[in-house]
């Protein structure tokens, strides 16, 4: 119930506008200006120096037809986004629950499973080539065979994906660690007296009551999907079976090859997944504000 | 709950001048270039260089040239060699320092063309007489004006082992037909014949590079990176085909092998031979260096016999945006001389100098072969990411040959595809 | 009072309930399932490490996964003045710092005038800055850069007198990339505080400033302290910005400082994994640090009350 003795005297309406302005124009001058920028470039033929060309949709009938990474690229998102959603999330939550309980050693093991999350690209990309190398490659070495784990597109981007959920595993068992921190122990009290076996209290009471961090948790692993990037980059460049959009992206537009109206149009339907995905998001975020 | 503020106001005020202060602080007094050690003020001001050079010797080797340049100081900023690479496009178009390291070749007419390099025939008419006409070549715009000085360069070629090789009673082979004998040989001794990485996307370029020059000739390669000619032209299939015919002595699984693993399969006697630039002897130990030889690839077609090789060369241009571009023509003079360019070969086993009249008494038995090599060659090309447009070499090109190199036998449709790609970047 | 002890308590009536003897050969197999998993997700950093420790020449002959014949921090010292670390982490301290500070205070802010102020249109507000958080950020690179070298700075805030190459423009565009989700957080947060302190207060007349600043922020310790842990993870491990906006090779951060390491025709993979390891110590300590206000403070974004 709000109270009727709210009003705003001239200075406070001063500070609020300017601490809201600022961020306003931070936030669209620098994301959404840009981003409405690159999807007008994508109809253009630029190459960064010299006259912009209007070519409509070219662009993405020649991403279409002829560019064969692109294709390779959306297989392989849709791949990534396959593994990190049926393989590397219910392997956090699965974790998660494990670690839900007084455990000695519990602290131990979140920052054993977390530590990838802060390592940075190099890193990654290096221990990548040190357990997968085909032939210095700690794998190889230890199993005797000799598949080139990083060089054969049937195989690398399933090793890779390996790498990519080693990092994912962490951030998401943390999330679902706060949230089932958060799951009120009577619940599953009654669970247990009603002669529920553990995963039965489970999967029937506390799963539903996590259905908001699981919306959450989807969408991270949505734009993870989406944004994955380092990785890739870091052990090859994302070529040979390792292409993503957002390397081709960037190949396209930050390397020295500068086709940045052809990038451009590889960054808007990027734009355009990210935001089915946003837009979800943020409507489930609306209907709890109710 | 704590009532006390964490955050005292004195506190924030601080916060505040520290965000606001420390960049601005550090940014007026650091800034970005670092003053090159013992230089001294000229008369000509400051000039400024942008560089590549971030290996220990490259950079020493700079550092010791610009020592030597009297007039007038030099500041050095210096970016890791593939950053710089990465951001040529921003950095001209951006705020560039008045002299840059660059590439010869169509990667440099690229830029000139597009107006972000200085001329600089007029330092051409005072040095001109120490360089070759390939070498003038590579420094000449579309318009027919100089805009790069030549600084070093590196020949490609079949690099192998002596004491493998002398052990063995192989000959270096002077035909593709004596190659294909030779590499069979060692197969059936037990090494594998040619080594071979294309991690990276560039290596097998210089295969490509190769076997088309020596099929089809200097300018009809040159006219097909400059996109004027059609990739599935029957003259390409040529060089493709020959290529599959040569896969089955290629060291396997190439795409996940860099080329520094393949020149150390070179160095501990599992490979026979391996085509690569000179700077593959920087993967043998230093004991190891002077067993270390090579021939240029055979020749294919007797019309072409073995006149073209692959030399890259490196070198210095003046940005369009130069401030000081006194300075800096007088600063690109001195690169351009012989006695410059002999500290780097000094400094760096697997480099030349491009002045002819470059001291060659120093140069090591490989340098020295390295020299004859290029010296008896009549064509230079500056390697396929160099002889053509950047956003061809590195969008199309390298997937194309990496899907190659995966796939040998799928020529027709590779080079359907090149073509009609190829046909969006040349408009 | 029996419906809130922990069923593991309650003793055996001889019921088919869970009992505590029972338990605990399952109770090792847990340690043993979650101790194998921590090892093989520490193993690769492990190997990193080990391999840092030995020299080039002893692993190109044996391998890296070999018995060491000699253990050395040799590279260690190498990657720090090689590669210039502590000019490097100064750059980092530089861009990061005020970048986290000013994305805290801002979004406190902001997230203040949504969930307490009730400002009009903050549903549209809260949006728009979150969607922008979700963007990936290869969509912006181009518009961003040229937008940077177009804007003229004056000397003393920028050497380069554009926004491009400057510290000031990478801290601008870490603010604007992270400001969304940190709002999301601080506002749902702030949203669970009683309302009646700040009522008490407005009756009291006190301006907007002070009861968020004197009043709010205060409470909302715990929340920031979880932000600011993220928040530098983030900040420190980007590369992709000061790759595109910055040209000096000096005033690049520390992830691009292991660039230095590798060189053009030649790179030491064990020195880069000295410098590797050098390179991620400060945000394993921060991790280690602020571990329990980082789990705290996560379950306030994630979960509504």
């Amino acid at each position: 119930m709000a109270l009727k003795t709210r009003r705003y005297s001239a200075r406070d309406v001063t500070v609020l506008v300017i601490g809201l302005g600022v961020a306003v124009i931070v936030n669209v001058g620098l994301i959404w200006g840009p981003t409405l920028a690159s999807v007008a470039l994508s109809a253009t033929d630029w190459s960064g120096i010299g006259p912009i060309e209007w070519v409509g949709g070219q662009n993405y009938g020649d991403l279409a037809g002829e560019y064969p990474p692109f294709w390779s690229a959306v297989r392989n998102n849709i791949l990534w986004l396959a593994f990190l959603g049926l393989v590397a999330t219910p392997f956090g939550l699965f974790c998660a629950v494990l670690l839900d309980r007084r455990l000695r050693l519990s602290r131990i093991y979140q920052s054993a499973l977390y530590m990838p999350v802060v390592l940075s690209l190099a890193v990654v990309g290096f221990i990548a080539q040190l357990v997968y190398s085909a032939d210095y490659g700690v794998l190889n070495s230890v199993t005797g065979m000799s598949v080139d784990w990083l060089g054969d597109r049937s195989v690398n981007i399933w090793v890779v994906m390996v790498a990519a959920a080693w990092r994912h595993v962490g951030y998401v068992m943390i999330i679902y660690l706060a949230g089932l921190k958060a799951v009120d122990p009577a619940l599953k009290e009654a669970a247990a007296i009603d002669g529920a076996s553990e995963a039965q209290a489970f999967f029937r009471v506390v799963f539903p009551t996590l259905r908001p961090v699981n919306v959450i948790v989807l969408v991270i692993t949505v734009i993870e999907a989406l944004r994955a990037f380092d990785i890739v980059y870091a052990i090859n460049k994302g070529r040979n079976g390792l292409e993503l959009l957002s390397v081709l992206v960037t190949e396209n537009i930050v390397g020295e090859a500068s086709r940045i109206g052809f990038g451009s149009a590889i960054a808007v339907i990027l734009l355009v997944i990210s935001l089915g995905f946003i837009v979800t998001y943020l409507s489930q975020l609306f209907r709890e504000e109710r | 709950m704590d009532q006390r503020p964490p955050i005292s106001r004195r506190n924030l005020l601080l916060g505040a001048a520290a965000t606001f202060g420390v960049p601005a602080i550090l940014a007026g007094c650091g800034g970005s270039d670092q003053p090159a050690p013992g230089s001294t003020s000229g008369n000509l001001g400051t000039v400024t260089i942008g560089s590549n050079a971030s290996d220990e010797v490259p950079k020493k080797s700079l550092d010791t040239v610009v020592k030597a340049f009297r007039q007038a100081q030099v500041n050095i900023n210096t970016v890791d060699h593939n950053t710089f690479q990465e951001n040529i496009n921003r950095y001209l178009r951006g705020t560039p320092e008045d002299v840059f390291t660059w590439f010869a070749g169509y990667r440099m007419q690229f830029f000139a063309e597009q107006g972000l390099a200085t001329d600089i025939s007029d330092v051409w008419r005072e040095i001109g007489g120490d360089y070759t006409q390939a070498f003038k070549d590579a420094s000449t715009g579309v318009d027919g004006k100089q805009y790069f000085v030549p600084f070093t360069y590196y020949p490609w070629a079949v690099f192998y082992r002596k004491s493998v090789w002398e052990e063995k009673g192989y000959e270096p082979p002077k035909t593709l037909d004596e190659f294909t004998a030779l590499a069979r040989k060692m197969k059936a001794d037990g090494l594998i014949p040619i080594a071979f990485a294309d991690k990276d996307g560039w290596p097998a370029m210089g295969t490509f590079d190769i076997i088309n020059m020596r099929t089809n000739g200097y300018d009809f390669h040159i006219s097909l990176m400059g996109g004027k000619e059609s990739w599935t032209d029957p003259r390409v299939k040529q060089v493709f085909d020959t290529w599959r015919g040569l896969m089955e002595y290629h060291q396997p699984a190439a795409l996940g092998r860099t080329w520094q693993e393949a020149g150390q399969s070179l160095a501990q006697k599992k490979t026979g031979m391996y085509l690569l630039g000179m700077f593959v002897a920087q993967q043998f130990p230093e004991a190891d260096r002077d067993d270390l030889d090579f021939f240029t690839f055979p020749e294919i077609n007797p019309s072409y016999g073995t006149d073209s090789i692959d030399a890259p060369i490196d070198g210095y241009m003046i940005s369009a945006k130069a401030r000081n571009v006194d300075g800096a023509k007088a600063l690109i003079k001195h690169f351009g001389q012989a006695s410059s360019q002999n500290v780097a070969t000094g400094l760096d086993p697997g480099t030349l100098a491009a002045s002819s009249k470059a001291d060659t008494s120093g140069y090591s038995s490989l340098q020295k072969r390295g020299a004859e090599l290029v010296s008896q060659a009549k064509h230079l090309a500056q390697f396929l990411d160099r002889d053509t447009r950047p956003d061809f070499a590195s969008t199309v090109m390298i997937p194309s040959l990496q899907s190659f190199v995966d796939k040998p036998t799928e020529i027709d449709s590779l080079l359907v595809s090149i073509e009609k790609q190829k046909a969006n970047i040349f408009r | 009072m029996t419906l809130t002890a922990p069923p593991e308590a309650r003793p055996d009536r001889g019921r088919a309930e869970p009992v505590r003897r029972p338990l605990r050969p399952l109770r090792i197999l847990l340690h043993v399932f979650l101790a194998l998993v921590a090892l093989g997700w520490l193993l690769p950093l492990a190997l990193a490490v080990y391999a840092s420790l030995r020299p080039y020449d002893e692993t190109a002959r044996l391998g890296y996964f070999s018995l060491p014949e000699q253990l050395t921090l040799d590279y260690y010292g190498r990657a720090w003045s090689q590669a210039e670390l502590p000019h490097y982490y100064l750059n980092t301290l530089i861009i990061v710092l005020p970048a986290l500070v000013l994305t805290l205070f801002l979004a406190s802010f902001v997230a203040f005038a949504i969930a307490r102020a009730r400002v009009p249109g903050r549903k549209t507000l809260l949006i728009v800055f979150t969607a922008g958080n979700l963007l990936p950020p290869q969509v912006l690179i181009t518009p961003l850069y040229s937008l940077y070298t177009l804007v003229p700075l004056p000397a003393w805030l920028s050497d380069s007198q554009s926004l491009y190459d400057s510290y000031l423009g990478l801290i601008l565009i870490h603010l604007a990339f992270q400001f969304g989700f940190c709002v999301f957080v601080i506002a749902n947060f702030m949203r669970t505080i009683p309302e009646e302190i700040t009522e008490a207060a407005l009756v009291d007349g006190a301006s907007v400033w002070r009861r968020y600043y004197q009043l709010t922020l205060p409470l909302c310790r715990p929340v920031l302290a979880a932000l600011a842990t993220l928040q530098f993870t983030w900040m420190y491990n980007d590369f992709l910005w000061a790759l595109v906006l910055m040209s000096s090779g000096d005033k690049l951060p520390v992830t691009s400082a292991l660039n230095n390491l590798r060189g053009q025709f030649f790179t030491d993979y064990n020195l880069l994994a000295a410098g590797s390891v050098l390179v991620a110590l400060p945000t394993l300590i921060v991790f280690q640090l602020l571990h329990k206000q980082f789990v705290a403070g996560l379950t306030l974004g994630s979960t509504k009350g």
